[in-house]
């Protein structure tokens, strides 16, 4: 059986209902995109940026659904107004999944200053920042979290550490697109 | 400067005027005033702020509720500021979700600097390159006849950009309250305990 966290994010956004993903794509978040995608009974949309997921989320609330947003740590950097402006100053329910670089290993200093940043952002715009060190954390988080956001009316992301995702080993002659 | 003939209010009021159980977003500024000057009714919501989300929030509600039609009423510089989700939109192709732009090529709350619509960017050419089956700019009043058909009839996703006179208009200004704006459309759509209740 397979025991990748994905499975049970999965299964967390079944039971708790969620009805939209909106991503970004990310290594880290590949099998959960996958298993989104192949689920009829959630809606996935692909975003070109990371900040159309925030006004997608708060417009799947509007419309009576529950939404989860997928995305790797430097994109929360192009959701700063979107959840600051719409989430909290609605007061929207909000939850997202965060698959982090910059921080565990990481071999790409660009990737640094915004891993680095991504809790304190979070935190500056109301979000409440649940950090997943383990494969079995996230499953955790992501069950508390989505309670938290549509039961509790509060914006979570859970943050997957490259702990758990695995660092990048640059080498130069690499093809890629390559794990 | 251009010499454009049709008034903002004056078109939306009259493409809106049967709009039935349409839900409408509008983009923060002139198009929330716009709206509202129309008459407040708990199917509005109103953006006071999170400039470029307007059409995206149009997408995540025309999805949750695909029997109801879906208007965005938004500025050129609020949708300049959301161009990416032309592709997005156009990727999903929501058939009951209509765009409206009412492009005064101006940046009106901040001084009525010029946006890039007046300097080349054809905002339906957009659209239609990215997939919308459905797009137009309407310039004359003839032509603003058929925006009623656009934004609640024609399917979609479409998109509508009226050019529009730079005018100074008075404010309308609807409730401000995000939370308030947010429950009290949910509560219309969904009815009170499925909308309060977790």
């Amino acid at each position: 059986m397979d025991d990748h966290w994905s499975v049970a994010a999965h299964r967390h956004f079944k039971a708790a209902g969620v009805r939209q993903v909106a991503y970004v794509p990310d290594g880290g978040l590949t099998k959960l995109i996958e298993r989104c995608r192949e689920d009829n009974a959630i809606e996935t949309v692909m975003c070109a940026t990371e900040e159309e997921g925030i006004g997608l989320a708060a417009g799947a609330w509007l419309g009576g659904q529950k939404a989860a947003v997928l995305m790797q740590s430097s994109g929360v950097g192009n959701t700063v107004n979107a959840i600051a402006s719409l989430v909290t100053s609605a007061q929207f329910p909000f939850f997202a999944i965060v698959t982090m670089r910059g921080q565990w290993g990481e071999g790409n200093p660009w990737q640094v200053p915004m891993g680095q940043a991504v809790a304190p952002v979070l935190e500056a715009i109301g979000v409440k920042v649940f950090q997943a060190d383990t494969a079995e954390d996230v499953g955790a988080m992501v069950e508390a979290g989505l309670r938290m956001a549509y039961s509790g009316d509060q914006a979570v992301a859970v943050l997957v550490s490259q702990r758990v995702i695995g660092s990048k080993v640059w080498v130069a002659d690499k093809k890629e697109g390559a794990q | 400067m251009t010499d454009f003939v049709l008034h903002r209010r004056e078109i939306l009021a009259t493409a809106l005027a049967d709009r039935g159980d349409a839900l409408v977003v509008t983009g923060l500024g002139s198009s929330t005033w716009d709206l509202a000057s129309l008459g407040d009714r708990p199917e509005n919501f109103y953006l006071w702020g999170a400039m470029g989300n307007s059409a995206m929030i149009g997408l995540g509600l025309a999805i949750a509720q695909p029997e109801r039609r879906v208007v965005v009423v938004t500025g050129d510089g609020e949708m300049l500021m959301g161009l990416t989700s032309f592709t997005t939109i156009g990727a999903r192709r929501p058939s009951n979700l209509a765009i409206c732009v009412l492009d005064n090529e101006r940046y009106t709350e901040t001084g009525r600097q010029p946006t890039a619509t007046g300097l080349g960017t054809d905002l339906a050419a957009v659209a239609k390159a990215c997939g919308f089956p459905k797009t137009a700019t309407i310039r004359t009043e003839a032509e603003a006849g058929q925006l009623g058909d656009l934004l609640l009839r024609t399917p979609g996703p479409v998109m509508a950009v009226a050019k529009v006179v730079d005018e100074q208009l008075p404010m309308a200004v609807p409730p401000r309250d995000g939370g308030y704006l947010k429950t009290r459309f949910r509560i219309g759509l969904l009815g009170e305990k499925a909308a309060t209740l977790p």
